[in-house]
């Protein structure tokens, strides 16, 4: 069987076709050659496949592709400005140090930017609470924190 | 001329890598995909010991989409040997180790769980899956041994037959008759038995690899998630597949984290690198995360009793212990060195200690290979000796700094009586600090209002040494190693004054795209962002040997410092030769050449111009270009130090702790990049951390089972796991080294167990309690009866 | 995930009809268990109906005496829906408690309840308020629905299509966190309705969520902490594992109960 799936993905219409067991996260990274979105697990803990779906952060390697049809996907590659500008979340992270060797932190930043949309004056207890969905091993999560608050700020300006 | 600008070293410059590490633009091995490429999947075994009876791949290579399918019988066939172990210990008969076959797919028996039994090759992966489900093993289950404890008990199963006692070695370091004097002799005794528990690496990139054959030149390419592109080269070539070297290029692009889990040659890579001949396609693998749990090298895994003489006063009189190490079920590449070499040798810690004894039995068991994690046997030793003098204080009632700093080795160079020359340390300047930072001296009051609240506190100290820097190649020779350890450095000057590094160095999240660029761009005098770092790539850079054990800037910095060294005799020739002078009169400073007492000058981009277009330059005594390479082999290791201090919250109603203020402060020589620094050492504490409060890797021990083989019940840490830390350093800048730096990266993780866990104990008032110190553990630590006082 | 087909129905009586035709299809709902499952290997099934696009599964109304919910809410929508905070509090954190973020903002109540985890947060919540499972066939009472270990009273092409809390006057819940899973190690839920008290107990019965009808009675007579301080429920009845003996996880249901009865007080 093969589906036709149609949504819309960092503001592009995409159309693709799939089988049905494709998750949205092998199409986005094996289709649409987004290889920013990255897959750490199999039991749909650690986060670093987070994208945003109709605005909530959700594990595209926890959906199928086939369940995204008609919604709006944004990935880590559609967050900054069109000529490489950081989102401010993502220049929080450069500038806290927030992430090391990368791999989690797609997911990192995506989660955050829902997260502060949905608590906008984030203290370190609320982001620490709030990051249960995402795994990092190099941090400690201490920098993650840092970049996360003052991301948070960084959205309003 | 070049902009003046502040020294880079010591500045928490941002970093170079993460403009694409933030936008998706990363590449790392998963992430590369190539025309016409096939997907591999491999078929483990379900057993955690069993003879394979016979494979019938006759549905398999007939379901749909598949390509191939290889068994140990074909790579037998074909000649392939088996994964080496890259050093050889003699035991305490002299005899070598015991090393069995390490076959890269399964023949004739499988010994864990995870063991790979049959590669099937298909169009897509769901497809390879599909087939390898119609592969039908006859097995013969027979009966598993999964622990250290019980590895050399009678009557257990015998995983080798050629080490018919399970044991690998049994090894020993230190003179015991000297030692048990000092036991006799001994005021007063602690001794603590206890594990150091087994830990899954968890990278949070699984590992991948992609191989393709060119059978145009019969050359291969291999892009995988390693730690050390030449060493991984080395081993698969010339152990492995008996392929020249200059016919297989590795590359490891971005990798996401490591720990040591990616230093080894493991059999997924090496079986699709020799299978992509036979099929003639690029091949994929990536590990799904349940294959990282069952097959990554895991780590630590020691049962140990150790006790520490004391005199009166005490002063440490001597110190003794028995450790047995379990290697899993084969020999991981530096597996045989990680409880001996790594271990052993760190056991005087940052004490006086004047005689110690170590006896080290290395097991095999029906597990996954144990290799080296994060501190790779100096978080065993710290924990030994950290548990056992926090332990003795309490015994003796002295204070746990107090008695510290009785032991502390205060002369440099301090020869250990295991083996290690310590070149320089001030151990009281870290400790100090950290118990000021730590506010130790409001502890009490803190306690006493965790009381009031119902809450138990407790704080705990662990002052560290590691021996990092790895390795002088004719110690380590000595000492069994099958490979140097030196590091190489390149740094080549573009006709138009940017340099790019070459360094054998691998970053796997240490950020030393932009540390290397900080040294090479003081030493220079150029901007920092006219220096690129390229590593990972054997096809590019000089054959380096990686990156672990904390040597990335002790090793591979040194390594460029001498490539910049000769970079710069060089540029005073070319310069004499432009300014008239002699080269004794030309000066290099902050990227200028001057004549000594003169304003005569040429900046060092001049330099390279002239060296790259070289009209007038003094061609008959000087080649052309400015492009030169250098290997570094360090004299001696590098001795980062610290002193970390845990304080915890109990909740004794449920045994739930709580982490509530974490101090590090860290003596790692001089600093580069503060920022990069602390962000190593906050990742080090969290799995530090991670191995005391949650960490476990768990086989059944009936059926050889992993029961921890998914986050489900494989405890990661969090976030909210653990409160921001308080990290500080204090420098004693290493001697033997240009830099005078020693690393960073593991100090975390080997420090922070034994200061969790003494925290742990001080809080509940008690002796000891097991590795994660789970809250049912604390709890029933809580209402155990007869609990000892301090 | 071993090859399947997917159907996304827009109507309930579609996906009923579809269901009917095929006995072994599954429900998919927010798939949060689900499609790991089946990632894994771990089950197979050889359809997919995907309820997600089903609006008639996301009713919110609160009345005077009753909230009930649609099957196909997410969880952080019922962590955040007003109409929640006002009637059932402890409903709402039960919610905001589930899985992580991005597991929240995909599973639903329906697909939890129908999923049954023995450690999972919403059946402690829908037992321990007394609620009823409305399906596209019929209505379930809590104490009927919750039948074993990832079993329900759900017959085969049964869809769960809203649930109905009496609103109680009072209730809590806390959970105790596996470390690794952040699934309830043990989740008790207390509430005190009309008369009634209700303690439900989540992640440690061997036979997934139950009643503690001994709390119940004493918490009757009189609603406080110290009334089920020597309440216990006996090890036997409970699970064992890797994280916790059963013998902890009885301590722990009794400190839990006091404490979610404290917290509903305050």
């Amino acid at each position: 069987m093969t589906l036709s799936v149609s949504l819309t993905v960092n503001g592009k219409a995409v159309t693709a076709n799939v089988d049905p067991r494709t998750l949205l996260a092998q199409l986005l990274r094996e289709q649409l050659h987004l290889t920013g979105t990255h897959i750490g697990c199999d039991t749909g803990q650690c986060g670093a496949c987070t994208v945003h779906l109709n605005g909530r952060a959700v594990k595209a390697c926890n959906i199928l592709a086939a369940q995204a049809q008609g919604m709006h996907v944004t990935t880590i590659e559609g967050i900054g400005g069109v000529n490489g500008e950081l989102h401010p979340m993502q220049a929080a992270f450069r500038e806290h140090h927030g992430l090391q060797c990368g791999f989690c932190t797609p997911g990192m930043v995506m989660n955050a930017i829902e997260l502060v949309q949905k608590h906008p004056n984030p203290n370190e207890d609320t982001v620490r609470a709030e990051l249960d969905g995402n795994l990092c091993r190099c941090t400690g999560y201490h920098n993650i924190v840092k970049a996360i608050v003052a991301g948070a700020a960084g959205m309003k300006g | 001329m070049n902009a003046p600008h502040a020294p880079y070293i010591g500045q928490s410059i941002k970093r170079k890598e993460d403009q694409r590490f933030l936008t998706g633009g990363g590449t790392y091995t998963d992430d590369v995909a190539v025309a016409n490429q096939t997907h591999a999947y491999f078929l483990r075994s379900p057993h955690a010991h069993a003879k394979i009876r016979s494979i019938d791949l006759n549905k398999a290579k007939a379901a749909p989409g598949v390509v191939a399918i290889f068994t140990g019988d074909d790579l037998a066939a074909a000649k392939v040997g088996g994964l080496p172990c890259g050093w050889l210990i003699t035991d305490v008969n002299g005899q070598p180790m015991k090393e069995p076959p390490h076959p890269c797919l399964a023949q004739d028996k499988v010994r864990h769980v995870g063991d790979q039994v049959a590669v099937v090759i298909a169009e897509t992966l769901n497809l390879a899956k599909d087939a390898a489900e119609l592969i039908e093993v006859d097995y013969e289950i027979l009966p598993a041994v999964v622990s250290a404890a019980d590895a050399r008990k009678p009557g257990v199963a015998v995983v080798h037959d050629s080490a018919p006692d399970n044991t690998c070695y049994v090894w020993s370091i230190g003179t015991q008759d000297t030692v048990d004097k000092a036991f006799a002799s001994a005021k007063h005794v602690t001794t603590l038995e206890f594990a150091n528990n087994r830990l899954i690496p968890n990278a949070i990139e699984p590992r991948a690899a992609l191989a393709q054959y060119a059978r145009g030149d019969d050359s291969y390419t291999l892009h995988v998630t390693s730690q050390n592109p030449h060493v991984e080269r080395l081993l698969m070539t010339a152990f492995v597949l008996g392929l020249p070297e200059h016919k297989v290029r590795v590359i490891a692009p971005d990798v996401g984290g490591g720990f040591g889990s990616k230093i080894f040659l493991y059999a997924e890579e090496t079986v699709i690198v020799w299978a992509s001949k036979r099929v003639n396609r690029p091949i994929k693998w990536t590990a799904e995360r349940s294959e990282s749990f069952l097959t990554d090298a895991h780590g630590r895994d020691h049962v140990t009793k150790a006790e520490l003489a004391l005199d009166k006063n005490g002063k440490f009189l001597a110190m003794r212990v028995h450790t047995t190490a379990n290697m899993g079920a084969y020999l991981s590449t530096f597996a045989s060195c990680v409880p001996t070499i790594l271990y052993a040798t760190l056991l005087a810690g940052q004490y006086t200690t004047p005689a110690i004894y170590c006896e080290v039995t290395a097991v095999f068991t029906n597990t996954a290979p144990v290799d080296a994690y994060r501190g790779a046997g100096r978080p065993e030793a710290t924990y030994v000796v950290e548990r056992l003098v926090e332990t003795a204080a309490r015994e003796m009632g002295i204070s746990p700094a107090d008695l510290r700093r009785r032991n502390f080795i205060t002369q440099f160079p301090y020869q250990t009586p295991v083996a290690l020359c310590y070149d320089t340390g001030n151990y009281d300047a870290t400790l100090t600090e950290a118990m000021k930072l730590a506010d130790v001296a409001g502890f009490e009051a803190r306690r006493k209002q965790a009381a009031d609240r119902g809450k138990l506190r407790g704080l705990g100290y662990s002052t560290y040494i590691e021996a990092c820097g790895l390795a002088p190649s004719n110690i380590a020779g000595a000492l069994g190693a099958r490979a140097g350890l030196f590091e190489a450095g390149e740094i080549r000057f573009h006709p138009t004054g940017s340099v790019t590094v070459f360094t054998g160095s691998h970053s796997h999240g240490q950020g030393h795209e932009t540390t290397f660029a900080q040294v090479v761009a003081d030493k220079l005098g150029i901007p920092v962002e006219n220096v690129d770092v390229v590593h990972g790539d054997t096809g590019r850079i000089p054959f380096g040997m990686g990156t672990y054990g904390s040597r990335s800037i002790a090793v591979g910095g040194s390594a460029i410092m001498k490539a910049i060294d000769k970079i710069i005799d060089k540029g005073k020739k070319i310069a004499a030769h432009l300014l008239e002078a002699s080269d004794d009169n030309i000066e290099f400073r902050d990227g200028v050449f001057t004549v000594a007492g003169t304003d005569r000058k040429k900046t060092i981009a001049e330099v390279a111009f002239a060296a790259y277009v070289p009209h007038n330059y003094p061609l008959d005594k000087l080649e052309p270009g400015l492009n030169e390479t250098a290997f570094y082999d360090p004299a001696n290791f590098t001795y980062p130090a610290g002193s970390h201090i845990c304080e915890v919250e109990i909740d004794p109603q449920t045994g739930s702790t709580k982490v509530v203020n974490f101090t590090a402060v860290d003596d790692f020589g001089n600093v580069i990049n503060p920022m990069i620094v602390e962000g190593q050492v906050h990742g080090g504490l969290a799995q530090g951390i991670g191995q005391a409060l949650l960490e476990g890797c768990i086989y059944d021990a009936a059926s050889g089972q992993l029961l921890t083989g998914s986050y489900m019940d494989y405890a990661m840490p969090r976030a909210d796991d653990f409160p921001s830390f308080k990290v500080d350093t204090k420098v004693t800048a290493c001697t033997h080294n240009p830099l005078g730096v020693k690393g960073c990266g593991e100090a975390g993780a080997i420090g922070a167990p034994a200061a969790v866990i003494n925290a742990v104990t001080d809080a509940l008032n008690i002796k000891d309690i097991a590795m994660p110190a789970t809250s049912e553990k604390v709890w029933r630590a809580l209402n155990s009866k007869g609990k000892k006082t301090k | 995930m071993h090859a399947f087909d997917y159907q996304r129905p827009a109507t309930l009586k579609d996906a009923a009809a579809f269901l009917k035709k095929n006995e072994n299809a599954r429900v998919l709902s927010g798939g949060q268990s689900l499609i790991p499952t089946l990632k894994m290997r771990l089950a197979q099934t050889p359809a997919l109906v995907d309820i997600n696009a089903i609006e008639e599964l996301r009713v919110v109304k609160l009345e005077a005496a009753m909230l009930t919910l649609g099957a196909g809410l997410r969880h952080s929508e019922v962590a955040t829906s007003k109409e929640v905070l006002i009637g059932i509090p402890a409903l709402a954190r039960v919610a905001a408690g589930i899985g992580d973020r991005q597991v929240r903002n995909m599973g639903t109540l329906g697909g939890a309840l129908a999923n049954n985890d023995p450690a999972a947060d919403y059946p402690a919540a829908v037992l321990g308020l007394g609620a009823t499972v409305h399906t596209n066939r019929r209505s379930i009472a809590a104490d009927k629905f919750f039948t074993g270990l990832y079993e329900t009273a759900l017959k085969p092409g049964e869809i769960i299509t809203s649930v109905q809390f009496p609103l109680p006057k009072r209730a809590a819940y806390i959970k105790f966190k596996n470390p690794a899973s952040r699934f309830a190690l043990v989740g008790v839920f207390v509430s005190e309705g009309a008369g009634v008290v209700r303690v439900a107990v989540t992640g440690a019965g061997n036979a997934g969520v139950f009643r503690v009808k001994d709390m119940e009675k004493k918490l009757g007579e009189k609603f406080a902490p110290e009334s089920i301080a020597k309440s216990k429920v006996a090890p036997d009845k409970l699970n064992a594992d890797l994280h916790a003996s059963a013998e902890y996880r009885s301590h722990l249901i009794t400190v839990l109960a006091q404490r979610a009865v404290a917290a509903a007080l305050s």
